[in-house]
């Protein structure tokens, strides 16, 4: 009985892992790649969903609004760099800055609260219509397009660009004297991580067939939470091993959550218990009065 | 060739806090000049070397570097320039990347960074090559993170980053002080081979009046952001601590500066 309950839940986790996954995607290069502590990511979330939901029921092919939420999820995570870097305003502040004004933005895009799907074409609408059970050819897509863009980024990480811009969240006075100008580097790495994000919402409304302008709330925390469970399995020794950590993570996250929901937590607690896993695992080395945390940040 | 003209910095200004650092420094480094500059604590040798590279930009006066007047450009655009080697073994390179991909970062030291490979496979064999001259071994830990190697190591590979691009200028800041002294004369060996291999043009400053009396064919102390003496040649060679002392002694107020 519970070990099928157990295997019940495994679909489900790895569909939602790999679809939440970009977004540990997009908090790997901001939190881990640069240093920096970027709270953006709970508005620019539901700006992607926002963006590709309401061209969708204006009509328009769900593949624009997608590049659309990828456009608009890079212009916000560059608005709070430029916050930072230009306006000198501290990193913590500019993301909650950037994310309350996303809140009204996202409201304007939608023209309401939220905009269900399920009676409309999406994207995933074709392969929710082939002849065989959903979960095959939706994990497929999400492994797909998820595996795509960690490719992808591990490949930027490895160009000049993007070694300059690891040095610039590593040793930020080492890599000016090498002639990087890294307010560039932590406004670009700022706009691609949001593009992910962005990217990962207007996916994620399109597979649940709902966006709600809320849906973005805590997700910087359930993110940061996968990242550690992926990293603590399998370290972060270069980055490919840190960009598949942050999807495993993130698939492990949502399992362990459909698990509790099995046993009876209520998902109005989720929250409360994926904010109690974060602090464990950050507090725990500062109460072993370990030297370094786990994280090391920027600009705060 | 470096021209300082009557360069000032003052911090803190108009407050209780207010510290004048350079008042008034002019300075002609010609090429080919390796300058040691001492001075004790408070005689603004590191803002020197601040304003030099742009960390920093001065209240008044001019900087310029072969021709170009860099009084305010930043200094991440003056790269071209400088190379820079820091006090603090951990501040040249970033610990979370390999040995080689510190150095491929070096190689591209000042010019743009595009979308090619950070690590150039027709590159691989130089970077095996410069390491071997280190004899640390390094050359077959190449993908080892820089995090795993030591204080010495690091400033050892710093230096060596220095040389893939040589610059106009090299800013040498206390860059053996944070090491124990068997490492620190094996690092000021290696420098003094690079910069006379490469017949670079190097500022140093440094605590160590013994180190600054050594190295370089001109030395420079400043005081209250000042040059107290500026000599060289024959003078220099013939200069000992003691001469320092019996000179200056009263105003070093350093004992520091004495330790040889």
């Amino acid at each position: 009985m519970f070990l099928s309950s157990f295997l019940r839940t495994i679909p489900i986790s790895l569909e939602q892992g790999l679809a939440y996954g970009i977004v540990a995607l997009g908090i790997v290069i901001s939190f881990r790649i640069l240093a920096f502590p970027d709270l953006t990511v709970d508005g620019s979330f539901p700006l992607g969903a926002a963006a590709v939901s309401r061209l969708i029921i204006e009509g328009i092919h769900p593949i624009y609004g997608v590049m659309l939420a990828i456009f608009l999820g890079f212009i916000a995570g560059c608005f709070t760099g430029l916050l930072n870097t230009k306006l000198k305003i501290n990193s913590l502040l500019a993301g909650i800055l950037m994310m309350t004004i996303l809140y009204s933005v996202n409201l304007r895009i939608m023209g309401r609260s939220n905009i269900q799907l399920l009676t409309v074409n999406t994207l995933l609408t074709p392969l929710e219509s082939l002849e065989m059970n959903r979960f095959i050819p939706i994990i497929t897509f999400f492994f797909l397009v998820t595996i795509g863009i960690k490719i992808l980024t591990d490949m930027f990480l490895h160009t000049q660009l993007g070694f300059a811009m690891r040095a610039t969240g590593d040793n930020e006075q080492m890599i000016r004297t090498l002639g990087t100008n890294t307010d560039n580097m932590t406004i670009l790495g700022l706009g691609i991580s949001n593009a992910f994000v962005a990217l990962s919402g207007a996916l994620v409304c399109q597979d649940q067939g709902f966006s709600d302008v809320g849906m973005g709330i805590g997700m910087i925390v359930a993110g940061l939470a996968s990242i550690i469970i992926g990293e603590a399995l399998l370290g972060t020794k270069t980055v490919q091993r840190m960009t598949l950590a942050a999807i495993v993570g993130s698939i492990i996250y949502k399992f362990i959550i459909s698990i509790g929901l099995r046993l009876g937590l209520a998902p109005t607690d989720l929250k409360l218990a994926t904010g109690i896993m974060v602090v464990l695992a950050l507090g725990i080395p500062a109460l072993k009065k370990e030297k370094e945390g786990k994280l090391h940040l920027r600009g705060v | 060739m470096i021209e300082l003209a009557e360069v000032k910095k003052t911090f803190s200004r108009g407050t209780v806090d207010e510290k004048v650092a350079i008042n008034g420094l002019t300075l002609h480094i010609r090429d080919g000049d390796f300058v040691t500059i001492i001075g004790s604590n408070g005689a603004g040798k590191t803002t020197a070397l601040n304003l030099i590279s742009g960390t920093y930009f001065p209240d008044e006066g001019n900087i310029v570097i072969d021709g170009v007047d860099v009084t305010n450009i930043p200094e991440h655009r003056r790269a071209k320039f400088l190379g820079r080697i820091f006090q603090d073994p951990l501040m040249g390179t970033a610990a979370s990347m390999s040995i080689e991909e510190n150095l491929a970062i070096a190689d591209l030291r000042g010019k743009r960074r595009g979308l090619g490979w950070g690590v150039e496979k027709s590159r691989r064999g130089h970077y095996r090559d410069i390491l071997k001259m280190l004899d640390l071994g390094l050359e077959d830990r190449m993908k080892d993170m820089v995090s795993l190697l030591s204080g010495g190591q690091r400033q050892s590979l710093t230096l060596l980053m220095v040389t893939l691009s040589i610059p106009k200028l090299l800013l040498l800041d206390e860059h053996t002080a944070a090491l124990d002294p068997k490492t620190a004369q094996r690092v000021m060996e290696l420098t003094e081979k690079i910069i006379t291999d490469n017949n670079l043009t190097t500022v140093m400053v440094t605590h160590n009046m013994q180190q600054a009396i050594q190295y370089g064919n001109r030395m420079i102390m400043l005081h209250e952001g000042r040059i107290q003496f500026d000599i060289e040649g024959e003078e220099k060679n013939n200069l000992t601590v003691e001469d320092v002392v019996k000179k200056f002694g009263e105003k070093l107020k350093d004992e520091t500066l004495l330790v040889a």
